[in-house]
């Protein structure tokens, strides 16, 4: 049984109202029609900038309920979930990098990588700190995100998204705010972490170095049917 | 950990946190304040009485007969003569009569003109007896001596031996000529917490003998004050003297006359209520503003915790939870101010009338008023918890670019 296994997934935006006469017009955005990740498995996707990338990670998290389709981690499906579902279940189980690292600036680099665990199975410092030491940041506990580096605040972010011993960690850009030098030690950082606490990884960028990376990489082009067709108005 | 959110941001907004809370402190402790002045003002002066179960006066307001002769306030109504206190003091209903002759002061503290029997037969409040310090003694009938009570002596700074001259009238007006009698200070009373203290007491004799009077007030008195030997014959009496239309009023029960003065000001306790629980408002009104202002700039930090998994009903909660830190905070700060404001009002209280309120004392208002207030806070912060409630992860997180 794969980790991840997409089918016939839709997600589709009111268009803009002021650009068309017609309010009821609806934009497609994420059309999977199949879609797997296996355990432990790390892969990369393709796409342009706006091409349904993040859109389709935040179905994926749970973060956007899709129109219709179905979508099972691990033989569970969150399509069926209710919000609360999805978020415990986001909490428990995901892991999510952000192109802009997300940290709350008000909190330690310790506190924020505890916030990683603190709505699934709950706050062990022992754990949050070695992953700390494990980014490198083990002198940086209590530093606040405005007192590091962009390279460090996105490795406090990786130890944030593995904090909750995640099966599926989601990576959004992670290195789009990076130097060439960070955003390569960020990625090698990411992919190592996951592979030793068995996490899957599935990466979108537009960065063919990041891409260049991975054994195992796809044209979200070829996965999303939404590009093929351009937008439509569906009368409703 | 929703607890280490909420004290993260109350922190990252420390000002705005001190600000509003430093204003529920404020109208925590007036409302405290207002509550305890009066609840405790009704309770006290209604039971204050020196002792005595009703006063006998020359025909006139009932209250005002009270007020002169028991808490030294206002004009005497008008005068008695020697054979009504005869005639008082020989009904069977009565145990002790003591006679009151007012119409002098010192600097407008009052001066008082009574009998010896006054410290040595009465109490003043039951088992307490009025004493005065080592070595000192009450007056002696006859002799241009004085007792003085503890307010009035540490205010004049009297002590036993300090000499005085009596002026006109009951209130000071440094034009009035003043007696040529000159009196010495022979005890001070221990605190008594009532009226008393604020009044300087002379033998009786002294007033109606002093040069000055009307020769015909040698005789005439401003009031006496009665104990009765069981407190219901206090209605016997009353229907005797009152419905008899003389030239005498019968001030009984002396609570309940008291109490009908609150009734009176019923309305300045409820305007000064009102006030209170406006500003009550007011101030959670403004945790509400505060906490709001700041929900656009937390719209990220919210979507992030969402991303991380907090429900929208734990975000709701933390917003809510800060509102009611806030409130909790500014409700115990409350303390410190309603201390301040109640220990100054009851300082004013007791200048003016004697009697001696206890603010600190024990008051159910101590529970529910913070508990109102943290209640007021928690209405207030829904609004802006409502806002964080509804925070939309996905544009907040990763806006499209
Ligand atoms: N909340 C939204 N409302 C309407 N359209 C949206 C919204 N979010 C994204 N879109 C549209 O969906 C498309 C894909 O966006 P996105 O998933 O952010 O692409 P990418 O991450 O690949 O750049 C874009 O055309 C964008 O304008
Ligand atoms: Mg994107």
């Amino acid at each position: 049984m794969p980790l991840l296994e997409v089918k016939n997934l839709i997600k589709t935006y009111a268009a803009p109202g002021g650009q068309r006469p017609d309010a009821s017009a609806v934009h497609r955005v994420v059309e999977v029609a199949a879609f797997t990740l296996e355990a432990g498995e790390q892969r990369a996707l393709r796409g342009e900038s706006g091409s349904g990338k993040t859109t389709f990670l935040h179905l994926l998290a749970g973060i956007l309920a899709p129109d219709s389709g179905s979508i099972l981690l691990a033989g569970k499906e969150i399509t069926k979930l209710s919000e609360a579902g999805r978020d415990r279940q986001r909490a428990e189980s995901m892991g999510y990098i952000f192109q802009t690292f997300n940290l709350l600036q008000g909190h330690t680099a310790l506190e924020n990588v505890e916030l990683g665990m603190a709505f699934g199975h709950g706050v062990d410092r022992a754990q949050a700190v070695a992953l700390l030491q494990r980014v490198g940041l083990g002198d940086k506990l209590g530093h606040y995100p405005r007192q590091l580096s962009t390279g460090q605040q996105q490795r406090v972010a990786v130890a944030r998204a593995l904090a909750n011993r995640p099966k599926l960690v989601l990576a959004d850009e992670p290195t789009g705010n990076l130097d060439r030098r960070n955003a390569r030690e960020a990625l090698q950082l990411i992919r190592e972490v996951c592979r030793e606490s068995g996490a899957a990884l599935l990466l979108v960028s537009h960065d063919e170095r990041v891409l260049a990376q991975f054994e195992q990489m796809q044209d979200f082009m070829m996965i999303n049917r939404a590009l093929a067709t351009p937008p439509t108005v569906f009368p409703r | 950990m929703i607890f280490n959110l909420i004290y993260r941001s109350l922190r990252q907004h420390l000002l705005a946190t001190l600000v509003t809370a430093g204003s529920i402190a404020l109208a925590s402790g007036l409302l405290l304040t207002v509550w305890v002045v009066k609840t405790q003002s009704q309770a006290v002066f209604a039971a204050t009485n020196s002792g005595f179960d009703a006063v006998l006066g020359a025909r006139g307001s009932k209250l005002q007969l009270v007020l002169n002769a028991i808490f030294h306030l206002e004009a005497s109504p008008g005068n008695l003569t020697a054979a009504d206190f005869e005639m008082i003091r020989h009904q069977r209903e009565v145990k002790t009569a003591i006679p009151l002759a007012l119409g002098d002061n010192y600097q407008g503290w009052r001066i008082a003109g009574t009998t010896e029997a006054l410290f040595t037969d009465v109490e003043y409040m039951p088992g307490h007896r009025y004493q005065v310090g080592r070595g000192e003694r009450f007056f002696q009938i006859g002799k241009l001596e004085a007792v003085v009570g503890s307010y009035a002596a540490k205010k004049l700074g009297w002590r036993v031996g300090t000499t005085f001259h009596p002026s006109h009238g009951l209130i000071f007006n440094p034009q009035a000529e003043h007696h040529e009698e000159t009196y010495t200070v022979v005890g001070v009373l221990a605190p008594t917490n009532t009226p008393v203290d604020r009044v300087i007491w002379i033998p009786l004799e002294g007033v109606q003998t002093m040069k000055g009077h009307n020769p015909l007030a040698a005789t005439e008195l401003s009031a006496v004050l009665l104990q009765l030997r069981a407190p219901e014959a206090g209605m016997m009496l009353n229907l005797r003297l009152n419905s008899s239309g003389g030239r005498l009023t019968f001030a009984y029960p002396i609570g309940t006359i008291v109490a009908e003065l609150f009734n009176k000001i019923a309305w300045f306790d409820q305007v000064l209520t009102l006030v209170a629980w406006l500003v009550a408002v007011v101030a959670s009104g403004s945790v509400l503003v505060s906490i709001y202002n700041s929900m656009s700039a937390r719209a990220r930090d919210i979507a992030i915790l969402r991303a991380l998994g907090a429900r929208r009903r734990t975000v709701f909660g933390a917003v809510v939870g800060e509102a009611a830190v806030i409130g909790l905070l500014g409700a115990t700060a409350g303390f410190a101010v309603f201390a301040g404001l109640a220990g100054s009002v009851a300082a004013l209280i007791q200048a003016q009338t004697g009697v001696v309120l206890e603010p600190l004392q024990w008051n159910p208002v101590f529970c529910w008023g913070p508990a109102v207030f943290v209640g007021l806070c928690i209405l207030g912060g829904c609004v802006p918890a409502f806002k964080a409630y509804r925070v939309s992860v996905a544009e907040t997180i990763a806006p499209v670019s």
